[in-house]
């Protein structure tokens, strides 16, 4: 009863938050929905007993990624009085299209719960703590762990190579205005001597 | 009418339990205040405040008057939402952790028979935290990183420079020392065990004599935390988010009356939240060694004197707040992110591989 009760609560707090994120164009806005809409799915999964998963999802994603986000959008300081360009019309019908394709994954998943057979809930199982997932993921799912290591460390690499190339061409600005500065200084020289 | 009270009791026992932590956190956050403006002024010299009351003890009270009474000034030109949502988040974050709080051991030896309609039959002991969650650490962490929003939407919605420089710093500064913090507690949980508050101190009670508290085989981490944890809280000597020499009071610049009572309180709160993990994870929490010499586990008085050893452990961190701002000058704002990269986080990552050498050979 008060299970489904924060359920309803918390679904209908994530499909709010997800509609307002779509809908505000102001960036930050969105970014403050996202935020919502993971902190209330991170509730739903403690209430599906698993809390591990809860914490990792506020930690990681509400606590780091959505602050780099909203770091950046600060940082960019959009102009506001704007009037949005609509660029790319011709994405509403794929934006359609890819809408009907989920709604109809929803519906099948919804088909399949209800044919799949009733099973009787353990009140034993350890799935979802913590001992559970770490035994897991070093022994039967290593590999994948593995392979999403390597994924993240060439995703660090690339992300130190890219900024470390937007450095060099403002150094060569630098070397230009030094170069500038001293063809013009020159000049007046020239100027001075002439006169 | 006795099936609704049978349903309804566990519910009222924990808002009950949170009721009674949250006036304890309340009072304590309250007398830090004041305990910082004496302390401060001890250490300048000076006397402090004690004009409310026998030696100022009730100036906590007469601050919160003043601060409601005061006119709320609102910024024209600010987003209106975010900023009234902005002290909202910050103190609801510093609140929250408080009910994963281990305030004490379970009460076992309890006679509840004396309550009606038999609410008090199959308890067999009370414990002294709202809630026990498997994963009460990545709790803690989680909701003080998520706290960070407070502090950065506030800079962004007053609509100032000064608060939005103030917000930036905090939110790069809190992403930079959330990773120390994180790495220095991973030594704690892999000698532990688990993620459990409660199952850390236990697991420091039955730990040998020599590393009966985790500061002994987590020295490195534990001075790792506590660095990271002026970080966290934004004090002195990090406080640049607020620095008032270059900032004016940097992201709270624009606020005013109660919403800069919540932000000022959210600070304490955060303190607090510190001291306890801090107390916790290193030096045993509740735990007070040979105490279960005088008082049988389990019975009220042992519960009462580990709480108020807890409480002991707790103030001699928020002491040591005061005294550092007290003594320490505020860091460059580049020295504070070369510190935290290059020397913090890689001490933290270097101490959890030597735990995990060590762990490994201790087992084999």
């Amino acid at each position: 009863m008060i299970t489904s009760v924060i359920f309803f609560l918390f679904a209908g707090l994530a499909i709010a938050c997800a509609i307002s994120l779509v809908y505000h164009k102001n960036p930050l806005y969105s970014a403050i929905s996202l935020v919502g809409v993971l902190i209330s799915l991170a509730c739903i999964y403690v209430t599906l007993a698993a809390p591990f998963i809860a914490a990792v999802q506020i930690l990681i994603y509400a606590g780091a990624i959505m602050v780099l986000v909203v770091f950046v959008i600060m940082l960019l300081n959009l102009d506001e009085d704007k009037p949005v360009v609509n660029r790319l019309p011709h994405l509403y019908a794929i934006g359609g299209i890819l809408g009907l394709v989920l709604l109809a994954q929803t519906f099948f998943i919804f088909y399949a719960v209800h044919r799949a057979p009733k099973q009787a809930v353990n009140t034993d199982e350890t799935v979802g703590k913590t001992l559970s997932i770490g035994a897991g993921m070093y022994t039967e799912y290593l590999l994948p762990v593995e392979i999403v290591g390597i994924l993240l460390l060439m995703s660090i690499v690339g992300a130190v190579i890219l900024a470390r190339r937007l450095e060099y061409p403002q150094l060569e600005i630098v070397v230009d205005n030094e170069l500038e500065r001293r063809n013009e200084s020159e000049i007046k020289d020239e100027f001075r001597i002439r006169l | 009418m006795e099936a609704i009270i049978k349903s309804i009791f566990p519910i009222a026992v924990l808002f009950g339990a949170a009721t009674v932590a949250f006036g304890v956190v309340m009072m304590i956050v309250a007398y830090t205040v004041l305990a910082e403006r004496k302390v401060l002024g001890w250490i300048q010299g000076r006397i402090g405040p004690n004009r409310v009351g026998p030696w100022g003890m009730m100036q906590p009270f007469a601050d919160l008057l003043k601060f409601i009474f005061k006119e709320d000034i609102v910024p024209d030109k600010s987003t209106k939402f975010v900023y009234f949502l902005a002290p909202i988040v910050a103190v609801t974050c510093a609140l929250m952790p408080m009910v994963v709080y281990p305030f004490g051991p379970a009460i076992t030896n309890i006679d509840l028979s004396f309550l009606p309609y038999g609410l008090g039959d199959g308890i067999k002991q009370i414990p002294l935290t709202v809630a026990q969650i498997d994963v009460g650490v990545l709790f803690v962490l989680g909701i003080t990183s998520v706290g960070v929003y407070g502090i950065a939407l506030a800079g962004w919605s007053s609509n100032n420079k000064y608060s939005l420089m103030g917000g930036l710093r905090s939110s790069a500064q809190l992403i930079s020392y959330e990773l120390a913090m994180g790495a220095s507690i991973i030594g704690v949980v892999i000698l532990a065990g688990t993620l459990d508050l409660n199952g850390i101190i236990y697991a420091q009670m039955s730990s040998p004599w020599y590393s009966r508290w985790f500061i002994i085989p987590q020295f490195v981490g534990f001075v790792v935390f506590l660095i990271a944890a002026f970080a966290e809280t934004n004090r002195v000597p990090f406080d640049l988010p607020e620095a008032e020499t270059e900032l004016v009071a940097g992201f709270h610049t624009e606020y005013s009356a109660l919403k800069f009572a919540l932000f000022f309180m959210g600070e304490y709160v955060n303190m607090f939240t510190v001291s306890v993990m801090c107390a916790t994870l290193f030096l045993g929490g509740w735990y007070v060694p040979g105490l279960s010499h005088l008082f049988p586990v389990g019975s009220l008085l042992y519960a009462v004197f580990s709480v108020v050893g807890f409480l002991i452990k707790i103030s001699a961190f928020l002491f040591f707040y005061i005294w550092v701002r007290g003594t320490l000058p505020r860091f460059r704002f580049d020295q504070l992110m070369n510190f935290g990269w290059k020397f913090l986080l890689p001490v933290a990552l270097a101490n959890v591989i030597f735990t995990i050498i060590l762990v490994y050979f201790l087992n084999s």
